[in-house]
Order: C-alpha cells, then sequence, then structure tokens
C-alpha cells in the first residue's frame, strides 16, 4: 500500500487494472481522454516484459466498443473509454450490446461534461443509461471513482451485461492523494464459445428485453445497500439530496453553513436504490434535488413518492430552484442551501468594483499551421461566395476573429457531409470542408465515399498535424504509432483518398503560403470533389530552429501582421509598432508573408 | 485545512507550481486535493489550479473567500479570482501582463499596472514578485512558479519554506536548469 497523487481518471485506470482489466479500448475526448493513458503508463508487464492489458486508441467510439464487445464475448474483462458525445457515436453497437449482454465484465466509462466546458452539448449519460437499460455508477470525487471502476466489473460479471461508469469533469480532471493497494484480480478468459445468443434476431430481442427490464426492477433492493448510495441521517423535515460531484458541493456547503440537514447520495442513478430512497422520502416533509444536467434523481425521488403517495415536496430543476443547465458549484450551492434551510449566508468581503479584465478566448497557438491553412483559403477565396465547414478539434479554434473561417461546426466529420448539403442548395457557393488527420479517419472517411459516390461539388481540406492535438496528442492511424508505443503501417490519408476516386489531390506545406493559396484557388475551380492536405506538424511536435524578430526600422506600424493572423506571438510594442514574444513565438514564419514591408525576418545568431 | 489557489494564463506553469505544493504536503502527511484546467481552455485562456490541504475539504474547488493565499502568475488574473480570498489573505502577484490577442486586435491596450494598483487599494496582504525583471535575468519565463513559491514561503503562507523548495529544486530539475531556477527563487522570497 502506498500514498499516491493521482487524477481521477488514473484512479479509474487503477481501479480497471486492480478488477484485471484485459482489453481497453477508446476513442480521445475532453475530459475522459486520461483513463486510457493511465492504463497504458501503469499497464501491469507479463513475464516477457509485453504489457497484460490490450491497449488501442481505436478509430472511433462505434469501433472501440465493438471490439471491447468482441473481447468480452470471449470472456475478458474490458473497458471501453469516451467522452459523452462519444457515446453517441457508439450507440448502435450499445443499444443491441444492451439485449445480448456480455460474459467478461465489461465497463464502458463515458466522462460527462457539465457546463460544458470542453464539449457540444450537456448531454447526461445517465439518461443515456437509462435509454439503453444499462446500469450506471456516478462517482463523486477520485477516491470513489476508484472504488466503483472495481464494482461496476464486479457487477457487470454478475449479470453478464455492460456497466456504465460516468465521472464528471470535476472528478475526472480532480487529484487526490490516495492509498492505492498493490493487488489486481486474476481473470481467466473462458475463449469465445459458439452460443445461439450472441446473434440478435427479433425473437432473442424480445425475450432480452423482458429479461433487463426484471433485472432492473429487482437490482434497487441490492443497490439500495450498496457502499455508493448512503442515506445519512440528519435532524428536521427538510432534506437534501445528491450525486456526483454536487454531492461533494453539498457536504462542503453544509459544513460552512454548520447544518446537519439529512443528505441522500445517489451513486446508482439507475437503476435508483429505491428502497433506500424511500427510507428519506417517508422521513421528511421536502427535497431539494442538487446534481449537474438533466434531472434524474429529481425525477426518480418525484416517481417513487407518487408511487408510494408519500406527501413530499421535491424540489429541483423541473420548478426552476436550481438551474437548468450548467455546472454546479460550491458557491452556488451554498446560496441554494441558506435560501432552502432558512440560514443566512456567510458574509463576503465586499470590494470595489474591478477594473476591466482582459479577456482571453482560446487561441489557436503561435505557431499552429491550421491558422496558415485558414489563412491561404481565406486570401483564395476572397471575393468570392464561399462556405468554410468546420469540425472538431484545436482548428474549430479557427471560427475565432481575426480569421473568421469556420461557418459551421455540428459533430465529428460532419465538415465533410454538412458542405455537401449546402451545395445542393447553393450550386453557385464554394464549398469547402475542414477536418484534421484524426478526425478524417474517426467519421469523415464515409462522408468523403458519399460525396465522390453522389457527385457532390466540394473542396475537402485535410488538416494533416500528424497528431490528435487537442486531448493531448494521442496517436491515430496517421502517426505511425499505436497506444502501446508500437511502430504501425502509417494509412496513408493521400492513398485513401486516391481508393475512394478523388483524382484532384494536392499535398501542400501551408507554411508556404504562396502555393497554399494557388492550390486553394486551383481546386476551387475542379469540378466533383477535390482535396488538398495541407501538411505541417502540430508545435508541439517539435522545436524551432530559427528566431524572427522585428525590424523596428522597417515596421511601419501598420498592424497588418496583428489585424489579419490573430497570432498570439505578435503584440503591440507599446508604442504603434508591434514586437514578437519570443516566450510564445513558434517561427512558422506566416507573418512574414503578411508583413507588406519585410519588417520580420529571422534573426541572426549573436 | 490550507487552501492555495493559482491562476495565470495557459502555459505559464501554474500546473507545475500545485504539484510541487501537493508533493510537499504529502510528504508532510496531509491529504490533498488539487483541481486544474485541463483542454480547450488551456489555449491562451485563463487557467486557475484550487489546492486544498488537510482531511476536512469535500470540494475539489476551493469556494469564495475561502483561500488562504492566491499564488498569481499575472497581473489580471490576480483581479480576477481575488473572490475566492478569504478576509486578511495574502496575495502574491507577478508584475507580468500577458496581452491576450482580443488586445492586440482591439484599440484598448490591457495595461497590468491598472490591476496591481487595483490590488495595492484591497485590504489584502499584497506581494509584488518582479516578474518581468526576473524574466528578463533568469532568461526564461518558465522561473515564474518557482519564484512565487519562494515569495510566498517566505511570507509563511503555503506551508513551506524556502528551504523545501531549494530542495525539491536540487532534486528534481535537470542540472542544467538547477542554477536559473534557484536564482528565482533567491529573487521571489526577497521580494517579501
Amino acid at each position: 500500500m502506498s500514498k499516491k497523487f493521482v487524477m481521477g481518471n488514473e484512479a479509474i485506470a487503477l481501479g480497471a487494472i486492480a478488477a484485471g482489466v484485459q482489453v481497453v479500448t477508446g476513442y480521445p475526448g475532453t475530459p475522459s481522454t486520461e483513463v486510457l493513458e493511465n492504463i497504458v503508463k501503469h499497464n501491469p508487464k507479463k513475464e516477457d516484459g509485453t504489457g497484460a492489458v490490450y491497449v488501442e486508441w481505436s478509430v472511433n467510439e462505434k469501433t472501440a466498443m465493438e471490439v471491447g464487445a468482441g473481447a468480452a464475448y470471449a470472456g475478458a474483462r474490458v473497458m471501453v473509454t469516451m467522452k459523452q458525445v462519444g457515446l453517441n457515436v457508439a450507440s448502435d453497437p450499445l443499444m443491441s450490446l444492451s439485449y445480448v449482454g456480455v460474459k467478461g465484465g465489461m465497463v464502458i466509462l463515458v466522462a460527462d461534461d457539465p457546463g460544458p466546458i470542453s464539449s457540444q452539448t450537456e448531454q447526461d449519460t445517465r439518461t443515456f443509461a437509462m435509454f439503453s437499460k444499462l446500469p450506471v455508477f456516478d462517482p463523486s470525487t477520485p477516491e470513489e471513482a476508484y472504488q466503483m471502476a472495481k464494482d461496476a466489473f464486479e457487477l457487470s460479471e454478475k449479470y453478464g451485461t455492460p456497466v456504465l461508469l460516468r465521472p464528471t469533469t470535476r472528478v475526472c480532471h480532480g487529484y487526490a492523494s490516495m492509498e492505492i493497494p498493490e493487488e489486481r484480480y486474476e481473470n481467466i478468459p473462458e475463449g469465445f464459445v459458439k452460443d445461439p445468443k450472441w446473434v440478435i434476431f427479433p425473437r432473442l430481442a424480445n425475450a432480452a428485453h423482458k429479461r433487463i427490464e426484471e433485472r432492473n426492477r429487482n437490482m434497487t433492493a441490492e443497490l439500495s445497500v450498496y457502499a455508493g448510495n448512503t442515506y445519512i441521517k440528519g435532524s428536521g423535515r427538510k432534506a437534501v439530496a445528491a450525486g456526483g460531484v454536487s454531492y461533494a458541493y453539498v457536504m462542503e456547503a453544509l459544513s460552512i453553513l454548520g447544518d446537519d440537514v439529512p443528505v441522500l447520495k445517489i451513486g446508482t442513478p439507475f437503476p435508483f436504490p429505491n428502497e433506500l430512497a424511500e427510507e428519506m422520502l417517508t422521513a421528511v416533509d421536502e427535497v431539494l434535488v442538487l446534481e449537474e444536467l438533466d434531472p434524474v434523481i429529481e425525477r426518480a425521488l418525484v416517481h417513487l413518492a407518487g408511487k408510494k403517495h408519500l406527501p413530499v415536496e421535491i424540489l429541483g430543476k423541473e420548478d426552476g430552484t436550481i438551474p437548468s443547465a450548467g455546472e454546479n458549484s460550491v458557491d452556488g450551492i451554498l446560496a441554494i442551501l441558506a435560501a432552502y434551510l432558512d440560514l443566512p449566508l456567510p458574509a463576503g468581503t465586499v470590494r470595489e468594483e474591478p477594473p476591466a479584465l482582459p479577456v482571453r478566448p482560446p487561441v489557436l497557438c503561435a505557431g499552429c499551421p491550421h491558422r496558415a491553412s485558414f489563412y491561404a483559403v481565406k486570401q483564395a477565396m476572397k471575393g468570392r461566395k464561399a462556405v468554410f465547414c468546420g469540425d472538431i478539434g484545436c482548428y474549430t479554434l479557427g471560427n475565432a476573429m481575426p480569421l473568421d473561417m469556420t461557418d459551421t461546426c455540428l459533430c465529428m466529420g460532419a465538415g465533410i457531409t454538412i458542405a455537401q448539403g449546402i451545395g445542393r442548395v447553393e450550386p453557385d457557393t464554394v464549398c469547402f470542408s475542414f477536418t484534421g488527420d484524426s478526425t478524417f479517419f474517426h467519421t469523415g472517411l464515409p462522408n468523403l465515399v458519399n460525396a465522390v459516390y453522389n457527385d457532390a461539388h466540394m473542396v475537402a481540406v485535410i488538416l494533416d498535424n500528424s497528431t490528435t492535438a487537442m486531448t493531448g496528442h494521442q496517436p491515430n492511424p496517421n502517426t505511425g504509432k499505436t497506444a502501446m508505443g508500437e511502430v504501425a503501417e502509417k494509412i496513408d490519408i493521400e492513398g485513401t483518398l486516391r481508393g475512394i476516386g478523388i483524382t484532384e489531390i494536392a499535398t501542400v506545406d501551408p507554411l508556404d503560403l504562396d502555393a497554399a493559396v494557388a492550390a486553394a484557388k486551383h481546386a476551387a475551380d475542379l469540378p466533383g470533389v477535390s482535396a488538398i492536405i495541407f501538411r505541417s506538424p502540430c508545435i508541439a511536435l517539435f522545436r524551432p530552429d530559427k528566431m524572427y524578430h522585428v525590424d523596428t526600422e522597417a515596421c511601419i506600424g501598420c498592424r497588418k501582421c496583428l489585424r489579419e493572423l490573430g497570432c498570439p506571438g505578435l503584440i503591440k510594442d507599446g508604442g504603434k509598432k508591434v514586437k514578437i514574444d519570443s516566450s510564445l513565438c513558434y517561427s512558422c514564419g506566416l507573418c512574414t508573408y503578411v508583413c507588406p514591408t519585410g519588417a520580420i525576418r529571422v534573426k541572426e545568431e549573436n | 485545512m490550507k487552501n492555495i489557489l493559482l491562476c495565470g494564463v495557459g502555459g505559464q506553469g501554474t500546473v507545475l507550481a500545485s504539484k510541487i505544493l501537493a508533493k510537499s504536503a504529502m510528504e508532510r502527511g496531509e491529504t490533498v486535493h488539487t483541481a486544474e484546467t485541463i483542454g480547450m481552455a488551456q489555449r491562451g485562456g485563463s487557467v486557475v489550479s484550487h489546492v486544498r490541504i488537510g482531511d476536512d475539504c469535500h470540494s475539489p474547488l476551493i469556494s469564495r473567500g475561502q483561500a488562504d493565499v492566491i499564488l498569481a502568475f499575472e497581473a489580471a488574473e490576480a483581479v480576477r479570482n481575488l473572490t475566492y480570498l478569504k478576509d486578511g489573505g495574502t496575495v502574491v502577484v507577478s508584475n507580468t501582463a500577458v496581452k491576450p490577442v482580443t488586445d492586440a486586435l482591439a484599440k484598448t491596450d490591457y495595461d497590468g499596472q491598472v490591476m496591481l494598483d487595483y490590488l495595492a487599494r484591497q485590504s489584502v496582504r499584497l506581494i509584488v514578485v518582479d516578474g518581468e525583471g526576473l524574466i528578463e535575468k533568469c532568461g526564461s519565463a518558465k522561473v515564474l512558479n518557482i519564484a512565487l513559491l519562494g515569495a510566498a514561503a517566505r511570507a509563511d503562507v503555503i506551508g513551506m519554506t524556502v528551504d523545501d523548495i531549494r530542495h525539491i529544486v536540487e532534486t528534481t530539475l535537470a542540472p542544467k536548469f538547477q542554477a536559473m531556477n534557484l536564482q528565482a527563487l533567491e529573487m521571489g522570497a526577497a521580494s517579501v
């Protein structure tokens, strides 16, 4: 036993390893990414020195889910990781897998992102659990996430069903000093045993539907005595119910207020621990429900109170007592609890109004090759009717001023297909899509097949920076490495495009701006589907070999570089002119093309 | 219980500083919880690390008016997060002003001195570290975290001493970075 300082996602990885996980698959997505990365980091060694756990970054979440399902059919303990919107991609196999079931324990780690802080939606995986009829664990701290990872494997194997583990951002990215026992359950997979139950058919689905509904009804009693669900008795006729990190906020707020109101903590929102909840509902007159995203606990309590004819008032999101969107905080919960319990709020310090603060929206890094790609297409399309359909990745930041080069962003791979749809209605518009290399393999590829086969008119730009940058540089089929660090044959993007029938393909370094502009101009006038691969590595993958500076004699203070590029490496020098922030500049040289007087030059070594 | 809030702009080194604080507290046998800004928000955005030391904390985040000390790598970020500081708390702030891209585009000039003047008018224990000067002298912006920790340690507000930090620099950093970090540590501590 040793005390370690671990991130919530690392705690989940360590819990899965302790539970004997043998196969882990996933697709990166904030805030889930570090779970799979920490399986790689802590992978127990076999006698021959190789990792005991097979780990892969799959091309997308559906793929990850299916590889995982196959391994679980063969009796292995499996974890599949993704963020909440990734579960949408994986929902096809998930829904059927719920009916078919598994042999080895299978835990699907889906991280939710209240706020949202780095996501397209505020969807709630607890609701997805109810929809797919799968049990879900909702940890409130990194410590509990470790325990729940282990418990989820036990429950999964006991009932032969996939189980969801749903932490939220604050649990995923919180760190705690924890005792981590040196333990690993040894599971010996039986192997795949042929059986009609692995083939989903209408008749089998009907029987499975009955079985899983009955199983979930029967599980509530078992979950009512599970340690992750607790009823902390207190004084008074008012109670609080909470789940996930909101439970931690409630306990913090109550310790500030000095109150001992009864608290129901829900660690398994589905199936709901009805028996435990009923104990609380019969003891109080009012319950305030504090949770993030959907009112899952609230509706379960309303449902239970109605069913049992209990005269309890239940307050939460549905009556507007707590906000229906966004993440909770101790401060927000403190104010709500103080009002609910008729307690005075602790007096805050009153200070004078602060001066106007600088706004810091996220921006493309200094030196990011995406800035050059967007700028090149923007220059090429000056004065023409064009639409720029973006996608998910760092390059979504191409929407920021002054680039303003992302007109649409929907979901992974959709830039390519949205461009097709717009082109069907506006044939006179040049429709560009922008897709990163990882997104291209994720879902971009079938969308491009669709474009070619159905004879769309568009320019597909592939932004190849040779990594999955936004989530922290995970390997993808374009990087030549696997999650386990082994060398793999790269899947050639250009060859892939040729293979699906695109004949006009230009591969250009976007930092060679003149060539990049010419490629975009040429592609815009071609019929059918043409492609441009803008290839230049992410700045995190190399160190610059030269430095640039602004010759203040030559700089005329026109600030065209600032106005057109929005690069954090270019700043005002205090007067009218511009200087380069040498701590940020990555020497991409894009600004040298923009400067009308050639004042930005390579700094000679002293 | 001790609550320490670190704030700055993505890339300034707040995460490393919070790790040093956590490691040191764990070596003293304390329970530690921290929370970090990760993901899209890091790219040039405002970042905050919450460090909570002690057995009796539930939430990973510090609530308003509960921070014993704010370590600010950037002047405006200190002002932005001042609401977290408790009465009589300490602000250790670098005089560095990181200009956002929005400033380069807009006509207004963000001035770090306005932020420092505002802080000086508040009833807080204010320690200003000459980050600009020490980055110039040490030749790297990467030393800011050690300098701020040095100032906070000398002010006796983070449960660590200047010697504790010197020990960490000497035992964990690569030899070629030690001299400049030790210089930053001394300069930071001398701000108090």
